[in-house]
């Protein structure tokens, strides 16, 4: 559980006056997803004239929401999406960019502002790439600026998507909500029209079964909890020295627990046999295991290197041949769902964290180059944590925590579950227009920014 | 599990207890603690503790969450009369569905052999479709009983009407009846410790020192292996701080074994040669092992890692006859492979409890010897000699310990993987002496 008392105590009108007499961080309690909870708190405001502004509110109207095509002095809302998909030439966003601005005030708390746009690199004109690139600028400098837990990210339509394609749903749902609470100033590529609309979008996961790597804690264990609460049956896989947790996770979700360490040469064959053996089937991979062994590299050893590009990415790397050879065998889902752990010191890099670095920016090439080869449908993207309330950042020495923790837009260190939530995203049908992708789950920490 | 439509499938036909053909009780796999020399690892753990995880283990391995297993059966040689439940106990403090049925085994160091081999011929009759057998033991969580002077004190009191008979009966303490009587491994009826008792049959069956120092020093090495080669991933689930037994030496050398002094047998002087490292030490742990017919196995997608073919009980008489304490094994096997028309050399593997390394040593040269297979077995001619390289390949009691009611288990998980892995047809005994002069020993064929 989160050790952030700060946040707790800013939390309280006494805290609250205190830290706004000092200057403090205002760090907000975020709004956070529970099965059966509204999808915004309030009405969604819908700006902009592109088609993708019709096409929001289509969905919005499908989902019950309140929607409203024109901002209202009065109105207090709860998220707004703006459609920049029109754009030709930077001095077109003005119109909407300022009518964003206008209403920026009448978000509620954790609110949401969603951006719409097309590829940037979909076209060769300089002034439409311009205006494209420049609405990532525009929703990166907005969440920057965004208050009380609220967050500003983007969709970024491939050639001939449009947002509504179900994944270009799905990611406009996800960031709705309050899966995304963690995520801030974030783009989400829709590059194809693969994927599927949930039937029930509280169990987007119904029938699933899911191996998740390193599941007996930490973000693991929320992982497994998650996926399991939307619909997943899960195999927990960690190391037997972890077993009695491992057995503890999967028992209260009703899994299997494979104890294997992934470094073994045959880790992929062994989950593919228990997977086949007691589940018949294996529809999503969540590679999350992984370790660090932090050194300066001028005092660095063979072991310490050796060992974390061993378990972070050598061994997905050995499984993903595995898995991807089994794909669409009668067992192994043809359109399988990998989702694998990255971290944003593999984006911006960590001083004394070469060699995880050097395994998490692995990570980042190994989905955007294996997107490709998935078949049937099948997807492979990342998810880069930020700073994550874990046993293991608890460890950090209080001053450095503190600090670590309140370098982000939110002023506050993520919960495993929001990892959790981006990972089940990602492995859902309502993801299936993203593959190759990694997505950051660090309040926007300026780390890597 | 998956919500999988095969499993609303039960046994099909008539169970053999009704008329019907007899079917195969498979064993599906175990799970065990690490085993904890006594008064360390597992000090503040209780029975229940132990046994409860290694159940949970076995669940989470299985994904048997919610699951209603036919019945349950452990026990433990040393327990709290307050857990006269034990393994009912046990199993509601699991994941496993609370309508499971449990009850108690208790035959001394055989008890997880029982509860298993009684719980394989339910399965074969058709009574049961599934369960779980095992045991614990924990020396750490041993009830301390007053002696015998003073808990005459205490009942007097008790039964005591009047203050007068009250104080009467409290003015008859004294600062001995304090002292508790600890639980040990004496015999009752001779009051000798098993060791002493193996002490004279080592001694009688002339086993070296050397012999039984290679044979402790093999358990290590063979066990330390397994560990390292993966081979207990999916045996064993961590307890507590442990992810092996800490019995276990790795390192041991034949010199260090040399170096210890005589534990047992002292009154035998220089022709002494049980120690601390030739013998087994008091251990705490749990285990148990799934078990099921193999309708029940397949609509679970579970896997078949061996028949359990049949099981023997034997005993002798070592108050006024002449045999030793822990020799009942070598009398059950001869009548066990009588019974199932086999040789003793018909087998794959061996898996002989290590109680003491005499005791591995003096059961196998028995089977060697004429005039006891003759005399005492009444056979026409001797069992003969194994071959040692099929013997505890994967370490046995010397190097885990030994928990007595824990060790069946540990057995039977270990050889059903074993004989898995041979093949189909493969066969496997087991041979568990026990406390009393008794034993049990078994079959396996591997699937
Ligand atoms: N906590 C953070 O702030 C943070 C930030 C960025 C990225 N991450 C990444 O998220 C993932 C989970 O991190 P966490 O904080 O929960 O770590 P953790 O150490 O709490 O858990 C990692 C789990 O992986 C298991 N594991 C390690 N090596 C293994 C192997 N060879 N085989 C099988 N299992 C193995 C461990 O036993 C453990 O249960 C890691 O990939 C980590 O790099 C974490």
């Amino acid at each position: 559980m989160s050790t952030d008392s700060y946040t707790a105590l800013v939390n309280q009108p006494l805290g609250h006056r205190l830290a706004q007499a000092l200057g403090l961080p205002q760090p907000a309690i975020l709004r956070r997803h529970r099965p059966g909870a509204p999808l915004v708190d309030g009405p969604v405001l819908v700006l902009g004239g592109g088609p993708a502004a019709d096409e929001a509110a289509t969905h919005l109207l499908d989902w019950g929401q309140d929607v409203r095509r024109h901002p209202a002095a009065q109105d207090r809302y709860g998220a707004v999406v703006a459609a920049f998909d029109d754009v030709s030439t930077p001095a077109e966003l003005s119109a909407t960019a300022l009518e964003l601005g206008a209403v920026q005030r009448q978000l509620g708390g954790s609110g949401r502002v969603v951006t719409v746009y097309q590829d940037p690199e979909g076209t060769p004109d300089p002034a439409v790439r311009a205006a494209r690139k420049g609405v990532e600028g525009l929703t990166r400098s907005l969440a920057h600026e965004m208050r009380q837990g609220s967050t500003a990210n983007g969709i970024i339509l491939g050639e001939g998507i449009s947002l509504g394609a179900p994944g270009a749903a799905g990611a406009l749902r996800f960031l709705l909500s309050g899966r995304s609470a963690f995520v801030s100033g974030q783009f989400i590529p829709v590059a194809t029209d693969g994927g599927a609309t949930p039937r029930d979008w509280d169990r987007p996961l119904a029938g699933r079964v899911a191996v998740v790597t390193g599941a007996a804690r930490g973000i693991g264990a929320a992982i497994a909890e998650t996926l399991h609460r939307d619909g997943a049956t899960i195999v927990g896989v960690d190391v037997p020295a972890a077993g009695q947790g491992l057995a503890d996770v999967v028992n209260a979700l009703s899994g299997s627990a494979l104890q294997l360490d992934i470094t073994a040469p045959d880790a992929g064959e062994r989950i593919l046999a228990h997977c086949r053996e007691r589940h018949g089937r294996m529809d999503v991979v969540v590679h999350n295991a992984g370790i660090t062994r932090d050194r300066k590299l001028a005092n660095m050893d063979a072991d310490r290197w050796d060992s974390v590009i061993a378990v972070n990415i050598e061994s997905q790397l050995a499984m993903n041949r595995a898995f991807l050879a089994a794909a669409g065998d009668g067992v192994v889902a043809a359109g399988l769902r990998i989702a694998s752990l990255a971290s944003t010191s593999g984006i911006a890099g960590n001083a004394g964290q070469t060699n995880y670095a050097a395994s998490k920016a692995g990570v980042i090439g190994m989905v955007s180059a294996t997107a490709p080869l998935m078949t049937g449908g099948g997807t492979i993207n990342a998810v880069a944590p930020g700073f994550i309330e874990t046993e293991m950042t608890a460890k950090i020495p209080f001053l450095t925590r503190e600090v670590a923790r309140r370098m982000n837009s939110l002023s506050q260190g993520g919960r495993p579950v929001d990892v959790a939530e981006a990972v089940s995203f990602l492995v859902s049908d309502a993801a299936g227009g993203t593959s190759g992708a990694t997505l950051r789950v660090c309040g926007q920490g300026i780390m890597g920014a | 599990m998956t919500e999988n439509p095969q499993q609303q499938t039960s046994s099909t036909g008539t169970a053999a207890i009704a008329g019907g053909p007899l079917r195969q009780a498979v064993v599906i796999g175990g799970n065990r603690t690490p085993f904890a020399r006594s008064h360390g690892a597992y000090a503040s753990a209780s029975n229940k503790d132990l046994l409860t995880a290694a159940l949970n283990g076995l669940v989470a391995r299985f994904g048997l969450q919610g699951e209603r297993i036919g019945e349950v059966a452990a026990g433990a040689v040393i327990k709290h009369s307050r857990d006269f439940n034990l393994t009912r106990e046990s199993v509601l403090g699991t994941v496993l569905d609370h309508s499971t049925p449990a009850h108690e085994v208790q035959i001394a160091c055989a008890t997880g052999m029982e509860a298993i081999g009684g719980l394989a011929n339910k399965i074969r009759l058709g009574q049961l479709d599934s369960a779980i057998g095992g045991g614990v033991d924990s020396i750490s969580d041993a009830p301390l009983v007053f002696n015998d002077a003073a808990r005459s004190v205490l009942m007097e009191l008790n039964r005591a009407r009047t203050v007068q008979d009250r104080i009467k009966a409290v003015l008859r303490f004294r600062p001995g009846h304090l002292a508790p009587e600890a639980p040990g491994t004496e015999e009752p009826r001779t009051g000798l410790s098993m060791g002493e008792h193996q002490a004279r049959t080592t001694h009688r069956w002339g086993i070296t020192r050397q012999a039984q120092d290679e044979l402790a020093l093999a358990s290590h090495h063979h066990m330390a292996a397994a560990y390292d080669r993966g081979f207990f991933d999916d045996l064993v689930t961590p307890f507590g701080t442990l992810t092996r037994d800490n019995n276990l030496r790795a390192d041991s050398t034949l010199e260090k074994l040399a170096s210890l002094k005589p534990a047992f047998g002292r009154d035998l002087g220089e022709e002494a040669t049980m120690t601390a490292g030739n013998s087994t030490p008091l251990t705490d742990g749990a285990s148990a092992v799934l078990l099921g017919s193999e309708d029940w196995a397949a609509a679970r997608g579970l896997p078949v890692l061996a028949d359990f073919v049949d099981f023997e009980t034997a005993a002798v008489d070592f108050v006024d006859g002449q045999e030793g304490l822990l020799m009942a094994p070598a009398y059950a096997v001869a009548r066990l492979l009588q019974r199932q028309g086999l040789t003793l050399q018909d087998f794959d593997y061996y898996e002989i409890h290590e109680a003491f390394a005499g005791t591995v040593l003096a059961t196998l040269k028995a089977w060697e010897d004429e005039e006891f297979c003759r005399e005492r077995l009444g056979l026409d001619a001797p069992l003969g000699p194994i071959d040692r390289a099929r013997l505890n390949v994967n370490g046995s009691s010397l190097a885990a310990g030994h928990p007595f009611a824990a060790t069946g288990g540990r057995i039977t998980a270990t050889l059903a993987k074993m004989l898995h892995k041979k093949g189909p047809g493969s066969l496997g005994l087991v041979s568990v002496c026990a406390a009393g002069g008794q034993g049990i020993v078994a079959i396996l064929r591997g699937r």
